[in-house]
């Protein structure tokens, strides 16, 4: 897996020593204690992770856990304390000014909380301004506004001013603005928390959408669970300065690293996070569909494994069908003495697989209306699993564990 | 007690008169060289053209009645036989305010940039400010002597205080995250200053230019008692005569070129993109009817 972005240690101490600060964080001591002892502050404190090409890295964490300040380290806005940052194996944290600001200009740019648009200029040249700081000619840099500004459907506004449009309208500017350089890592802090919850849902989907056209790493900025869930790859904790776990959101909601994140995610809907394939085991009886398997060849192995239920599924694990004791022993009622009947004639009907990327939420009706586990397929059709009330069940409960 | 403070100003003036003798010789020589061209020009044109270009920019920057309005005060003016004295006026304050913005400006940006030059500079601005309009004069007479320069001398000083502040001011309250954002995609310290600081700063520092304007107006009047001329003169007779109407003709003079002052520089801080220049002259030609609301 390629590191796009390494950060490697990194503090930030804000205050006159930081190096004196910085002895003490290295010694153990806390946030508080050296704030009391030095009125310094610890905005981030040994933060160590990589950031994959092409995915959307969350950072969340209450307010004041140092989000922002690590951020803004990733593009040297504020200067480490210790530690280094790197972008393709280059140190930012060692740059010249002039290649930092090359850097700046054609690799990573920035979308933010309250949009910081120029109220001087239109949209189009707002859109423009990474490629006119960096001296693209005039024709050019207006042709590429236009395509991003296109690319997130604001091409008819290009000669409006800032403040003749809406707020998720002026976060789309920003956000093509960022993308007019084409960058390959894109910042986004607090990107959409000034939205209300309507437009906010809309720019996640937006901000999928251009993702799946062409990925690029984004580091996206977040206090807002939901948000982290929706839009996270993968999501690193902050707390206190500190990044107490990176993780897929299953990861994270599976196995909390400590009680701060625990309660991140209490009252988290699980039902959302998770998708069917996640909670699908496969701990059901499988029969091969064959032209040798029989109804009655189906009975006893059942039998033979003392279970009611089995999926039935072709040579290429494609699913076919459910069977049951029931359902077998009421087909072999119907059929003669010398016929074994062929195993779709027991086929429970009605049940629908479900997919493995569907929400648990979509899933957990089928589960609780069926008598029996709810089959769950990938997008080939292929047998994954069932759910079972009460692995659902289970599932539901780790939410509510650190309540107790 | 007695301090001899008074004395040790003295013997600074004198200090500086032997040696910097050559440094302020150049700075008059500028302020000659614009303040006779200016009154050249004001006094060589023709009393109507002045009044057309005013109207004109009246009513491109304001709006007609204001245009309307140009006209009338500078037919009054020209009516109580003050034109000559009202262009002098003119022309000292618009030099005087051309180098204490070309000095103040700069000086701003400084300020705002360092906050060791930040804080060695605002107590000079207090005292500036502070200090008796004046007290400027006597220092200005002495290095200069008499007239038109070390009249404009004076009002320089007097004058440039809130074109340093505001442009600091505008400069430290743009927005942190525009300032973020302009060094994120790249600024360096020159972009981001022309780009991002001092558009977004434009309002305050246009409130800092009419400050400037309108307090060189008022100085200048002050300094015509070190012989700079203009309207001020004749206000000055009019008090030693104890010629209640002349005073109040020279004092009308001034309350005229300060309301157009004023409208005019205040109109250019109040621009927004709307008001480009082109835009307006659209507006002019295109629709009578669209008429703005008077402000
Ligand atoms: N310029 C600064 N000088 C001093 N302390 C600072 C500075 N910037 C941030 N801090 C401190 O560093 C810590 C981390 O701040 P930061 O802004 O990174 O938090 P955050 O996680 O982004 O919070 P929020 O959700 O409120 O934006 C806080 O304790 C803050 O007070
Ligand atoms: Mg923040």
């Amino acid at each position: 897996m390629d590191a796009k972005l390494s950060v490697r240690n990194v503090y930030k101490i804000f205050g006159p020593h930081p190096k004196r600060a910085l002895e003490m964080v290295r010694q153990g001591l806390g946030k508080d204690e050296i704030f009391e002892k030095t009125g310094m502050t610890v905005g981030v404190s040994d933060a160590s992770f990589d950031i994959r090409e092409g995915e959307i890295f969350v950072v969340m964490g209450l307010s004041g856990s140092g989000k922002s300040t690590m951020v803004r380290m990733l593009n040297r806005l504020i200067d480490v304390t210790a530690g280094s940052v790197l972008l393709d194996g280059r140190d930012i944290t060692s740059m010249s000014r002039k290649e930092l600001i090359e850097v700046r200009r054609r690799e990573i740019s920035m979308v933010f909380q309250s949009f910081a648009l120029m109220p001087h200029q239109t949209v189009l040249q707002n859109t423009a301004f990474g490629l006119d700081v960096a001296g693209v000619p005039r024709a050019e840099r207006e042709a590429r506004a236009l395509e991003a500004l296109d690319a997130v459907g604001l091409k008819p506004n290009a000669d409006s001013y800032p403040d003749e449009l809406s707020g998720g309208m002026k976060q789309r500017v920003g956000l093509a603005r960022a993308l007019a350089v084409n960058p390959g890592v894109l910042l986004m802090d607090e990107a959409f928390s000034a939205l209300d919850p309507l437009i906010r849902t809309e720019m996640q989907d937006e901000l999928l959408r251009l993702q799946s056209e062409h990925a690029r790493t984004v580091v996206f900025i977040t206090h807002d669970l939901d948000e982290a869930m929706r839009v996270g790859d993968r999501i690193a904790i902050m707390q206190a300065g500190e990044v107490v776990q990176v993780g897929t959101p299953e990861d994270i909601v599976r196995n909390p690293a400590n009680e701060y994140v625990r309660s991140f995610f209490r009252g988290v809907d699980v039902s959302q996070v998770f998708s069917a394939g996640d909670v699908a085991r496969r701990d059901q009886v499988t029969i091969i569909e064959r032209p040798g398997v029989s109804v009655r060849a189906a009975l006893s192995r059942l039998e033979e494994h003392d279970r009611s239920l089995a999926v039935v599924h072709d040579k290429r694990r494609r699913f076919e069908g459910v069977v049951t004791s029931d359902s077998l022993l009421s087909c072999l009622r119907g059929l003669a003495r010398d016929d074994d009947g062929r195993i779709e004639q027991a086929f429970v009907k009605d049940i629908e697989p479900a997919r493995a990327d569907a929400p648990l939420a979509d899933v957990m009706s089928l589960a609780a209306e069926s008598p029996w586990p709810v089959p769950v397929v990938d997008d080939e059709g292929r047998y994954v699993g069932t759910i079972s009330k009460a692995a659902l069940l289970q599932t539901l409960n780790r939410s509510d564990q650190g309540e107790e | 007690m007695d301090l001899p403070i008074g004395e040790g100003i003295s013997a600074a003036v004198d200090f500086m008169l032997e040696h910097f003798q050559g440094a302020f010789d150049f700075f008059a020589a500028i302020l000659k060289f614009l303040t006779g061209g200016l009154t050249d020009l004001l006094g060589w044109l023709p009393a109507w053209v002045v009044i057309v270009v005013l109207a004109g920019l009246a009513l491109w920057r304001v709006n007609w009645k204001f245009a309307l309005f140009v006209v009338a005060a500078l037919g009054v003016v020209l009516g109580m036989q003050l034109w000559e004295q009202t262009m002098e006026t003119l022309a000292l304050v618009l030099a005087a305010a051309i180098v204490a913005l070309g000095l103040g400006l700069p000086l701003g940006v400084a300020m705002a940039k360092s906050d060791l030059v930040a804080a060695v500079l605002r107590p000079v601005l207090d005292f500036m400010q502070t200090l008796p309009a004046f007290v400027y004069l006597i220092p200005a007479a002495m290095f200069f002597g008499l007239g038109q320069v070390p009249g404009a001398i004076a009002t320089v000083i007097f004058s440039m205080p809130p074109s340093v502040r505001l442009m600091n001011l505008g400069i430290r309250h743009v927005d942190v995250e525009n300032v973020e954002a302009g060094r994120a995609f790249g600024c360096n310290p020159f972009q981001l200053l022309f780009k991002v600081e001092l558009p977004l700063a434009m309002p305050s520092i246009m409130a800092g230019i009419n400050q400037t304007i309108m307090l060189g107006l008022s100085m200048v009047v002050i300094a015509s008692m070190i012989g700079a001329g203009g309207l001020g003169n004749t206000v000055l007779t009019g008090i030693q005569r104890l010629d209640v109407g002349l005073g109040f003709e020279g004092g009308l003079g001034v309350v005229v070129l300060a309301i157009i002052l004023d409208r005019l520089t205040q109109s250019f801080g109040q621009a927004g993109r709307k008001d480009s220049p082109l835009g307006r002259l659209k507006k002019l030609f295109g629709g009578e009817g669209s008429e703005r609301t008077p402000t």
